[in-house]
């Protein structure tokens, strides 16, 4: 399997996931680093793949809404309460 | 972000006992702080999961009641992020079930790993038999100009759509690595699917993004 012909380029896209995830076999890396190292249009793509998953990094999450937080704090201090009322009040529960 | 992105540190240990301890005291302002820090990630991934913004608010309050009965039974063996993730996503899982399709949510993966999609289109390389380049580019892509402007708000605009766009569990997949930040490892323990199909879900999900990007830039040159 080690002296297969060097990459081409449509195989260097399917594998740079794995490249920059580090999940290459040693023999595909070896072969994927010779490829790049002589092919500018591949090294342009691995470093497009790598800018991409950073913006994707930098995407900050919208944040909960003020109402949101409200509505769960408000909800939080119910359960809490149920949680200590059962804990504590053993007995037959109100309402139904 | 960074608070979410990084695995607590050995220190941090018992700032994560005193937290979990906190909650089951119903401490107000240690469960506010929580929401605040993990209410935005945690809609990201619901939404990505169910695929609609409503039913992604639902699961995470559904979420939220789930963690605070739950927390006397958490039992430290994941961080307490993970584990509020754990049980984000698998009602995520049970809302798509309910949607009405008799596909079971971890057979989603396979079937989409199945389906076949390559990253780059066929068309930009140079054929089979091609006498001296075969399967090399014949279209190779441009390289981007400088790297800030990756990080304008129209950018990212431009990401979010893409991930929108996505199959579901490519924006699965993709949503809790790249955006969440969450390890292959554990991105495999939450969605139960198989390190082979996360990591093909992922390439093709990034594999896209990169393409809308590439096509955003172009535009953008013109």
């Amino acid at each position: 399997m080690s002296a297969r012909a060097a990459l081409t380029c449509l195989e260097m896209v399917e594998l740079v996931t794995g490249y920059v995830e580090g999940t290459l076999l040693e023999d595909e890396r070896h072969r994927f680093d010779a490829h790049v190292s002589h092919c500018p249009d591949c090294l342009t793509y691995v470093e497009q793949m790598r800018l991409t998953i950073d913006a994707l990094g930098s995407v900050p999450p919208e944040s909960i809404s003020a109402g949101a937080e409200r509505a769960l704090l408000r909800a939080f201090r119910d359960w809490t309460r149920e949680e200590r009322g059962n804990a504590t009040d053993p007995g037959p529960r109100r309402g139904i | 972000m960074d608070l979410l992105e990084t695995q607590p540190a050995p220190e941090d240990g018992r700032g994560e006992d005193a937290l979990v301890e906190a909650l089951r005291m119903g401490d107000e302002s240690e469960f506010a702080a929580l929401v605040r820090r993990l209410g935005g990630p945690m809609l990201r991934v619901a939404t990505s999961i169910c695929g609609d913004r409503v039913v992604g608010e639902d699961v995470v309050q559904e979420t939220w009641v789930a963690v605070v009965k739950g927390v006397d039974g958490f039992e430290g063996r994941s961080t307490l992020k993970t584990w509020i993730f754990s049980v984000l996503v698998r009602r995520a899982a049970s809302a798509v079930e309910r949607e009405g399709r008799s596909v079971p949510f971890t057979a989603l993966a396979s079937a989409e790993v199945e389906a076949g999609e390559s990253p780059v289109e066929i068309e930009r390389f140079l054929p089979a038999d091609h006498a001296r380049w075969p399967h090399h580019w014949a279209s190779p892509p441009r390289p981007w100009g400088p790297s800030e402007q990756l990080g304008s708000a129209e950018v990212r605009r431009e990401i979010e759509s893409a991930v929108e766009d996505l199959a579901r569990m490519q924006r699965a997949v993709i949503t809790l690595r790249d955006l969440t930040g969450f390890t292959a490892a554990e991105t495999c323990r939450l969605l139960e699917m198989t390190e082979g199909n996360q990591r093909v879900l992922l390439h093709r999900a990034r594999s896209r993004v990169r393409r809308r990007l590439e096509r955003y830039f172009a535009g953008e040159q013109r």
